[in-house]
C-alpha cells in the first residue's frame, strides 16, 4: 500500500515546559522535594538518577497521574497542573511508559489509532452506522498514520499482528508509535530503551533523534542507558534522593562532582574515569 | 488457496468485509434467514426468534463485558426493564410497535448509565456483585410498583401490529425480529470500526494508558453501560411480543447468568462470538430435549429419566468449553476458517 498523498504531515509547534519548584509527598515519604525542570523547545533533555531518585514520580507528576503538592508544570508558559491527565493528550503531552501500557488485544493498527483518540470528534450514532463525517473521519486516520507513523517507523509489516504476541523491542517501539499519533508537542519515554540489546538501542535511539528532526517535537525522557543518554542529549537534569542535584549539559553533568558521588559513591578519579567510559562507550 | 488479500485503497483495508468471500457468505447468511420461514413448522419459527432475541441481548452483553471489560451480573433486569417498558406503552397508549421497541431501548439504557456509575469506582467482581445488587432492586421495583407493573401478576402485552398486520405468531414476529437482529448485530460490528470502540477496548486492556490517551473513562463506561443496556431493552421488548406476559418472574437472576455464559462460550470480544454464545445455549438445551424423546421408542421412560440428566449434559458441556476452548467458540471457527483458507496446504 503506498502513502495515498505526499502532503506534508501536520507538525504542531514543539512546546516548551516548565517545571517549577514541584514537591509530591506518599505519606511521610517525600519522592519529590521542590524540583525545577527547563525543557527548551525542540530539545531532547534526559532526566537521569540512580534508582528511587524521583525520576518516575517526576514523570506521573508532568503527565498528571499525580497531583503534587506544590510547584507548577507550565507547557509553553501556561499551568496546566490543575488539568486533569486524559485532557493533557489534547494539549501536546504525549508519554510511553517504563513497563509497556499498550492495549495488548489490539493489533498495532488500532494501537496506533487510538493515540489520536482525543483529536477525533465522531461519536456514537455515527459509529453504528458507519457512515458520513464518522467513515470520512476514520479514512483520513487511517491515511495520516499509515503516512506519518507507520511509514516514518518501519512497522508495516506487523500493523495487523496483535501487539501481544510482538517481541520486546518492537512492543517498545509501537508504543513510541502510538504516542506519535497523539500528535504531541512534548513527548515524554519513559526509558525507552530498557531491556533492550545493543542493537534495538540503537535503532530506538535513531528514531528518538529522526522524530525530534522531523517531527520537531520536544523531548523529554528518563533513561539508565548513560551511553545513550549522554549521546542524544542536548541537556540532562539529574536527581537523587527527590532532589535536582546537577542540570546541564552532558559534559558538564558528567563532570559534576556531586553526579559522581551519587552515581558511584566517592569521588575518587578511577571512579569518574569509569563514568566517563560508560558514557562514551556506546553510541547510537 | 487463497495466498493473501490485496487492496487498492485503505477503504478496501477497513471495510466491514474484507474478501469477496466474506460477501458471498455474508448473502447467503441473509438468503437462509430470509428462506427459513419455509420450513413450516412454527415450533421452529418460535425458537429462531426465540435465538435471535437472545442474540441480540448477548451481543449487548459482550459489548459491555467481552468489550468494554465490565463484567455485569444485571443484564437479564435491563432486558425486563424493556420488556415492561413495550408491555406499559403499547397496553396502555397503543404506541406504535417500532416506537416502543426504542423507547424499551431508551428506558433501559438510561437505567443502566445509572447502573453503571458504580463502575467508576470498583471494577471486576466487585462490580459484578454491584450490578447484582441493582438488578434485585429493579426486581424490588418490578414487583411493588403495582400500577406501573401490575405487581406480582405482571402485565398483558398487546399482539404487536404494524401496518394493520397482526404479528400473532412466531411465524409473523420472525419478520420484525430478524430484521432488527441483522441491523442490531451489524451495527454492533460498525461500532468497533471506530473510535468510540476502540475506546472500549482500550478500557479493558489498560485503563492507566486509556486515560493517557485523552479517553474519557467516565463517559466510555457509561457510555458502554448505556449501550449494553439499550440492545438488552430492545431485546426485552421483542421478548415480551413473544411471550405476550410480562412477571416479575420473566427474567430471573439466572438468567443473567445465562447471557454471561453465552458471552462466554461464544468467545467475549468478538461480534460473532455474541452470535455463537447465544446460538449455542439456546438451541443446545431443545437439542438434548430432542434426542431424549427420540429414545422414546426403544426406551419409553427415556424422557423421564433423561430429563434431569439433560441439565447434567448442558452443564458439562459448558465446563468443557472453558476447559478446553477458552476463548470460545469464535476461536473454533476462527481455526476452521483458517484451515480452509490454506486448503489443501496445512500449517
Amino acid at each position: 500500500m503506498s502513502p495515498s498523498d505526499s502532503a506534508a504531515p501536520v507538525r504542531p509547534p514543539a512546546a516548551r515546559l516548565d517545571v517549577e519548584n514541584l514537591s509530591l509527598q506518599f505519606g511521610g515519604v517525600k519522592a519529590l522535594d521542590g524540583i525545577d525542570l527547563h525543557v527548551e523547545p525542540g530539545s531532547i533533555t534526559a532526566l537521569i538518577g540512580p534508582n528511587g531518585a524521583g525520576k518516575t514520580s517526576a514523570f506521573n507528576a508532568i503527565s498528571g497521574f499525580y497531583r503534587p503538592k506544590t510547584g507548577t508544570v507550565k507547557l509553553d508558559g501556561v499551568d496546566i497542573t490543575q488539568v486533569p491527565a486524559r485532557d493533557r493528550a489534547k494539549l501536546g503531552l504525549a508519554r510511553t511508559f517504563q513497563n509497556i501500557a499498550l492495549f495488548r488485544g489490539m493489533t498495532v493498527l488500532d494501537n496506533i489509532k487510538l493515540g489520536r483518540h482525543a483529536h477525533l470528534t465522531s461519536g456514537v450514532f455515527g459509529a453504528f452506522l458507519y457512515w458520513g463525517r464518522t467513515r470520512r473521519e476514520e479514512m483520513e486516520l487511517r491515511a495520516e498514520i499509515e503516512r506519518d507513523v507507520i511509514d516514518f517507523l518501519e512497522l508495516d509489516h506487523i500493523r495487523n499482528v496483535p501487539v501481544a504476541i510482538l517481541p520486546y523491542g518492537l512492543q517498545k517501539k509501537v508504543e513510541l508509535a502510538r504516542a506519535l499519533a497523539m500528535r504531541p508537542r512534548i513527548l515524554m519515554l519513559d526509558e525507552p530503551v530498557a531491556g533492550m540489546n545493543r542493537e534495538e538501542t540503537e535503532d530506538m535511539a535513531r528514531a528518538i533523534l529522526d522524530v525530534r528532526d522531523e517531527w520537531g517535537v520536544t523531548v523529554l525522557l528518563v533513561e539508565h542507558d548513560m551511553g545513550m543518554v549522554m549521546d542524544i542529549s542536548d541537556h540532562v537534569c539529574v536527581l537523587n534522593f527527590g532532589r535536582r542535584i546537577a542540570a546541564g549539559s552532558p559534559t558538564e553533568v558528567r563532570n559534576d562532582p556531586d553526579v559522581i558521588k551519587a552515581y558511584l559513591g566517592g569521588s575518587g578519579d578511577p571512579r569518574k574515569a569509569a563514568l566517563d567510559g560508560a558514557a562514551m562507550g556506546e553510541v547510537a | 488457496m487463497r495466498v493473501g488479500t490485496a487492496k487498492q485503497s485503505y477503504a478496501a483495508d477497513e471495510g466491514l468485509f474484507k474478501t469477496d468471500t466474506q460477501k458471498v457468505w455474508f448473502g447467503l447468511l441473509l438468503a437462509a434467514l430470509v428462506l427459513f420461514p419455509l420450513n413450516g413448522s412454527s415450533y421452529w419459527m418460535f425458537l429462531a426468534v426465540l435465538v435471535m432475541i437472545n442474540v441480540i441481548s448477548t451481543t449487548g452483553l459482550n459489548i459491555l463485558t467481552g468489550y468494554t471489560g465490565q463484567v455485569s451480573l444485571g443484564h437479564a433486569a435491563f432486558m425486563a426493564v424493556g420488556a415492561y417498558t413495550v408491555a406499559f406503552f403499547d397496553g396502555r397508549f397503543g404506541t406504535p410497535v417500532l416506537l416502543n421497541l426504542v423507547l424499551a431501548g431508551a428506558v433501559a439504557a438510561g437505567i443502566g448509565y445509572l447502573v453503571g456509575l458504580p463502575s467508576l469506582r470498583i471494577k471486576g467482581l466487585y462490580l459484578a456483585i454491584a450490578t447484582l445488587a441493582a438488578a434485585v432492586i429493579l426486581g424490588f421495583i418490578f414487583l411493588n410498583w403495582t400500577p406501573v407493573t401490575g405487581g406480582l401478576r405482571g402485565l398483558n402485552v398487546p399482539t404487536a401490529t404494524i401496518a394493520g398486520i397482526e404479528l400473532a405468531t412466531p411465524d409473523r414476529l420472525y419478520w420484525l425480529v430478524m430484521p432488527i437482529t441483522v441491523v442490531m448485530v451489524l451495527a454492533a460490528k460498525n461500532l468497533f470500526r471506530t473510535r468510540v470502540g476502540r475506546a472500549f477496548i482500550a478500557i479493558r486492556d489498560r485503563d492507566i494508558s486509556a486515560e493517557i490517551i485523552g479517553i474519557s473513562l467516565f463517559k466510555y463506561k457509561l457510555m458502554s453501560f448505556a449501550i449494553s443496556s439499550f440492545y438488552a431493552g430492545v431485546a426485552g421488548g421483542l421478548w415480551a411480543y413473544l411471550f405476550r406476559v410480562v412477571t416479575p418472574e420473566s427474567f430471573p437472576a439466572l438468567a443473567s447468568i445465562f447471557f454471561l455464559a453465552a458471552v462466554i462460550v461464544g468467545g467475549a470480544g468478538t461480534i460473532v462470538g455474541g452470535i455463537f454464545g447465544a446460538v449455542f445455549m439456546t438451541l443446545i438445551p431443545e437439542f438434548l430435549k430432542l434426542s431424549a424423546t427420540a429414545l422414546v421408542p426403544w426406551f419409553p421412560d427415556a424422557s423421564i429419566y433423561l430429563a434431569p440428566v439433560r441439565n447434567i449434559i448442558f452443564g458439562l458441556l459448558i465446563i468443557g468449553f472453558l476447559i478446553f476452548e477458552p476463548m470460545g467458540l469464535a476461536e473454533m471457527w476462527r481455526r476452521t476458517r483458517r484451515y480452509f483458507a490454506l486448503w489443501p496446504f496445512r500449517t
